[in-house]
């Protein structure tokens, strides 16, 4: 225990050291959100995104940028640079149990998107009037699972990439997939009714995320997928992961 | 008493034989060597030893434990240094130590060891600021602050300049002496011959000798040389004559006498019997890199 709570500690130092890549993470997505606030006619309450403004109904989805960059770009990155390194396998030979340390990176992985999380509904709220998430609990359960999804992914990528670089480019399409489908590029009334079911169904759940937010219990269906996602992604990082 | 006991390893990756056939056992409290050149299953070796690598034949005790299923009680008592093993560039010397501290029962106190390792101004300073030999002062501070009773340190001056090369040894010295018993594997000569109380010269995944430094050399070529220039005229009989003494020759004004065991004491004595000053006084013996080149028929470093 011990031990954890240092390894914790020295991530965290290490990880508020690299100040461009949470700042990123954690600023992005609220940085967007204020550019397209900026423009009044993003402001207004419109009926095609249920009466609410389209910056309220893009919310959601530019929390989807955090996640998918956390989940599928940073962790398996520190993940298969620590491998690259020898750090990994220096750990091996020490009492230090190397799950542990992979503990610590989804614990701060998790904290980086709950801070990034916060802020972005906060300034929603106070700058532009959007309401906070409406089903808290429906949403907590959908962010969580929504992470879990992403995180186990990116432990996925971390377990088959030999060195840092081989990550980043495998990252790259999974990547993509996730910020299309979440509805990032193109917001989700602009994509076909059927590129936009596929999305509510890609991790994290942009729809149960939405859902929520506006304040109806995400569907069990869409929460139900992001756990099996979550589940075999994580039993098949766990099966492949090497130390070395 | 051996604490580590190494029989008839063998370790293959695919169809490479990395190891054939290992067999030795480490003292307690002794520097032991593994020398021989790259490729030849040093490191191999040693990793299973510290319990990384699973034996593909033989055995392998430490403290009578073995290294895969006891991992847990070994990896509090064996500290290792792994070549290429790097660290975090944002970690700090001084977060390092205490990181790894945390990880034992009875760490030793990280700041001593960043003083005695000569690291305390740069306590500070992150990973990728330090030098290479700075680098692998931490290293081997890593290796040793769990207090273990063995360190296993793997090409520990490879990279370092000649000066940090030395002051590497005697620290390796003197964590020798506080009773840690430490397995050094290397390819250089001059470190065995300097370090070693014992070591095993493997070549193509096979002990080839296993001896002291000057065990091997004797063993190996046992012949001296002795040069000088008398300052009276002396009858070769007088040399000859000696059990020790195998030839006399002569060139110019210079004997050159050949021969084995005391035979430096031997000539000395003769000369100051018959009151012989001497010039130009030069022993030559054959070092380790000639006793290694006769053990395997080719040089250490290609």
């Amino acid at each position: 225990m011990h031990a954890f709570g240092q390894i914790l500690r020295t991530e965290a130092k290490l990880h508020l050291r690299d100040v461009p890549t949470w700042a990123l993470t954690v600023a992005l997505p609220t940085f967007i959100l204020v550019v397209l606030g900026l423009i009044p006619a993003l402001r207004e309450p419109s009926p095609e995104f249920g009466d609410q403004s389209f910056v309220t109904y893009f919310t959601p989805s530019l929390l989807v940028i955090t996640l998918a960059m956390v989940g599928i770009n940073t962790l398996p990155t520190v993940l298969a640079t620590y491998r690259e390194r020898g750090i990994l396998r220096r750990l091996a030979t020490t009492p230090a149990s190397p799950l542990a340390l992979l503990t610590a990176q989804l614990v701060l992985a998790l904290a980086g998107i709950l801070v990034s999380a916060a802020l972005l509904a906060v300034v929603a709220r106070v700058a532009f009037g959007s309401p906070l998430p409406q089903h808290l609990l429906g949403f907590t359960v959908a962010l969580v699972l929504g992470t879990a999804a992403l995180l186990a992914l990116g432990l996925l990528v971390a377990a088959v990439a030999p060195t840092a670089k081989t990550a980043q480019a495998m990252a790259v399409p999974v990547f993509m997939v996730i910020m299309f489908f979440g509805g990032v590029y193109l917001p989700r009334f602009l994509l076909p009714d059927f590129l936009a079911d596929v999305g509510a169904y890609t991790p994290p759940g942009v729809q149960a995320l939405l859902d929520a937010w506006t304040g109806t219990a995400p569907h069990p269906l869409h929460l139900g997928i992001m756990a099996v996602v979550a589940v075999t992604a994580g039993v098949g990082a766990a099966k492949l992961f090497r130390w070395e | 008493m051996p604490v580590i006991e190494v029989t008839n390893l063998h370790k293959r990756y695919g169809d490479t034989v990395a190891v054939d056939d290992v067999s030795f056992h480490v003292e307690t409290g002794d520097i032991f060597g593994v020398l021989g050149p790259n490729g030849a299953g040093k490191t191999t070796t040693v990793e299973c030893v510290a319990g990384l690598r699973v034996p593909d034949g033989g055995e392998v005790s430490v403290f009578g434990l073995d290294p895969r299923r006891d991992a847990a009680r070994l990896r509090q008592l064996v500290g290792v240094q792994l070549q290429e093993s790097q660290l975090p560039d944002r970690l700090r010397v001084a977060e390092a130590l205490e990181l790894y501290a945390s990880f034992y029962r009875d760490p030793a106190d990280p700041a001593q060891l960043i003083d005695e390792l000569g690291l305390g101004p740069k306590r500070n300073t992150p990973y990728d600021k330090l030098s290479g030999g700075q680098k692998q002062r931490l290293s081997i501070a890593l290796a040793l602050v769990g207090n273990p009773r063995i360190a296993i340190l793997d090409e520990l001056t490879t990279g370092l300049d000649p000066q940090a090369r030395r002051d590497t040894w005697s620290l390796i010295e003197r964590v020798r002496d506080r009773g840690v018993t430490i397995v050094l594997v290397t390819h250089f000569m001059e470190e065995a011959e300097r370090l070693c109380d014992r070591l095993a010269v493997i070549d193509k995944g096979r002990v080839v000798a296993l001896d002291s430094p000057a065990g091997l050399v004797s063993a190996v070529a046992p012949e001296q040389r002795i040069r000088f220039r008398p300052s009276a005229p002396l009858d070769d009989r007088h040399l000859t004559d000696l059990p020790e003494v195998t030839a006399v020759t002569r060139s110019g004004p210079q004997v050159v006498v050949t021969g084995t065991g005391d035979l430096l004491y031997a000539v000395a004595s003769l000369l100051a019997r018959h009151r012989i000053v001497v010039a130009d006084l030069r022993l030559e013996q054959a070092t380790l890199d000639d006793a290694f080149v006769e053990l395997t028929g080719h040089r250490l470093t290609d």
